[in-house]
């Protein structure tokens, strides 16, 4: 972001990040819809059933389907809502969702770094924009005019800020073996570690899910409480509030809601590839492996970790309200935080980064 | 060019919320405006290259204050024909703060622009211009202010037991779960074969006790 010195030269830049953001909103959400099928797809293996398998070949349109559907319903607003906050809600959620692909890097080759926004406090931008994605859930909650939503939006207020202290504290631990905040630094940090100290070549030994396998267990569970994901879908739990926060929404608000959770959920699958899979870092760094393009390791990383979202999704049952808060009060917060001691001790008096 | 206008837009937004944080009827609309106003304002920390109190802006005050605001204002009935009743006898108070705040700022303006502020700032952090500005913040915070830093985060600390304090209260008879005598349970603990009498009732050996 260097001082622009003519008009021209700014416009030119401003295309430039425009076109780039676009191609990568593009490829994001395209990946998306796929994931989003493969979530149904597995959900229903778990299940024995087939899933979706009518729209195109193994239902593989199945999820543009969806999105055509959801367009040209007729959205319904009801008579007592807050009228501007209620269309602005889901607006709000998909927007902060997206936002927060601005310092994703994908990959890193001789062209440079594959990044829109290489900010050097990348992860405390992360941080910022998916604690704002609570917003859009209370906006809709209380702007719906009603019980169920209200009640729904409470218990999200009260999920996503407590899981995000321990996911700070988690990432903390890993900022602090990288000593930087810069994401494409925290991949890099992850070329050489225990694998290559034992004189390996730069393996998956080396990324920091082995050094820090409890927090990336801690950031795995209070991913899923953050992006209201089962087990912890208190917000939308059918069984005592219907939808939640959603019940009073319909056709393209209520797909912005989905689109933002999802987006969210493959945001921190991201996240948890760049802080603890190495990123686009091959798995072994030799000849057929590193010849992969970057991208195709990251993408195959984030899919596996959303896998573990989705059969997560299949098989564990919904926690109880006061459990939840247990868990993220009493159990991750205490772990998390002296897991911030020990590496620090370990990183100033052991000499180990 | 870009800079300029990305600080205008920011600028006039922050100013524009945060009148609508006063005018605004609904209390909830003017909590969000007021978000809005933390947003621009961080926006302004970018263009000055202090991305690093940016981001905590938007994580600390936006990300949980701005939240627990909005939750209280949802929650409270508020009667706001009596609220807007008190305007008139609040104005000449407010408007007395407002004219000091105006001539604090004035006489800052002033100071700083006879030279009196931009030569205290660079003191702040000597020699570190190569460092990105959290590892700045970073050394000056945890040497040369490491007491202050710790000393504020006593008062919070203090204010945390303070707020656990008054409202704390043990409740007679509720039952609580203990998930770790759950989990140590045997069929040893957890199961008692009795023998029932034809025609007997099973009493418990806990309620036998009695």
């Amino acid at each position: 972001m260097a001082e622009q010195s003519t008009l021209w030269d700014s416009l030119i830049w401003l295309a430039i990040n425009v076109g780039l953001s676009l191609a990568l909103l593009t490829g994001l959400l395209i990946i998306i819809a796929y994931l989003l099928l493969l979530d149904r797809k597995v959900w229903a293996a778990v299940q024995m059933r087939k899933g979706p398998n009518v729209v195109g070949p193994w239902g593989l349109l199945q999820s543009f389907a969806d999105l055509i559907k959801f367009a040209v319903k007729e959205p319904v607003i009801p008579a007592g809502a807050n009228k501007g906050v209620f269309l602005l809600a889901p607006l709000a959620t998909a927007v902060c969702a997206l936002a927060a692909w601005a310092v994703i890097p994908v990959s890193e080759n001789s062209w440079g770094k594959w990044v829109i926004s290489d900010l050097n406090v990348g992860v405390l931008y992360i941080l910022a924009i998916s604690s704002l994605g609570v917003y859009g859930v209370i906006m809709g909650g209380w702007a719906s005019n009603s019980k169920y939503p209200f009640m729904g939006a409470l218990r999200s207020a009260a999920q996503m800020v407590s899981y995000e202290v321990s996911i700070g504290f988690v990432i903390i631990t890993v900022l602090l073996l990288v000593g930087s905040l810069n994401m494409t630094e925290i991949v890099r940090a992850q070329a050489d570690g225990i694998g290559t100290s034992a004189g390996l070549p730069a393996s998956f030994l080396d990324w920091h899910w082995l050094v820090l396998l409890p927090m990336f267990v801690i950031f795995f569970i209070s991913a899923l409480a953050e992006t209201n994901r089962p087990p912890f879908d208190l917000v939308e739990a059918e069984s005592e509030l219907v939808a939640g926060f959603m019940v009073e929404y319909s056709s393209t608000p209520y797909l912005l809601f989905m689109l933002g959770e999802y987006v969210a959920i493959v945001t921190m699958c991201a996240l948890g590839t760049i802080l603890f899979l190495g990123g686009w870092l091959p798995p072994v760094d030799i000849a057929p492996l590193n010849w992969v393009p970057g991208i195709v390791w990251f993408i195959l990383k984030a899919t596996f970790l959303f896998f573990m979202f989705a059969m997560v999704k299949a098989f564990v049952p919904r926690y109880r309200y006061d459990q939840l808060m247990r868990l993220g009060w009493k159990v991750f917060l205490p772990l998390s935080l002296l897991a911030v001691v020990v590496v620090a001790a370990v990183v100033q008096f052991g000499g180990v980064t | 060019m870009l800079t300029a206008g990305f600080f205008y837009l920011f600028a006039v937004l922050a100013i524009a919320s945060a009148t609508m944080v006063i005018v605004a009827r609904n209390p909830v609309h003017a909590v969000l405006f007021l978000i809005l106003t933390f947003f621009n304002a961080a926006g302004l920390f970018i263009l000055l290259g202090a991305e690093f109190l940016a981001m905590l802006l938007v994580i600390v005050y936006v990300g949980a204050v701005a939240v627990l605001f909005l939750f209280v204002v949802m929650m409270l009935d508020v009667d706001f024909a009596e609220l807007r009743a008190g305007f008139i006898n609040n104005a000449p108070v407010g408007l007395l703060v407002a004219g000091i705040v105006l001539v604090e700022l004035i006489a800052l303006f002033v100071s700083g622009a006879a030279g009196g502020l931009p030569s205290a700032i660079p003191a702040a952090a000597p020699g570190t211009e190569a460092l990105s500005n959290t590892e700045q913040i970073g050394r000056v915070l945890y040497t040369k202010y490491v007491y202050f830093f710790q000393a504020a985060g006593l008062v919070l600390l203090v204010a945390m037991v303070g707020a656990i304090v008054l409202t704390l209260r043990h409740r007679e008879g509720v039952k609580r779960q203990s998930i770790a005598a759950q989990n140590a349970r045997t069929p040893a603990t957890g199961l008692e074969m009795v023998k029932v009498a034809s025609g007997g009732a099973v009493v418990p050996s806990s309620e036998a006790k009695r």
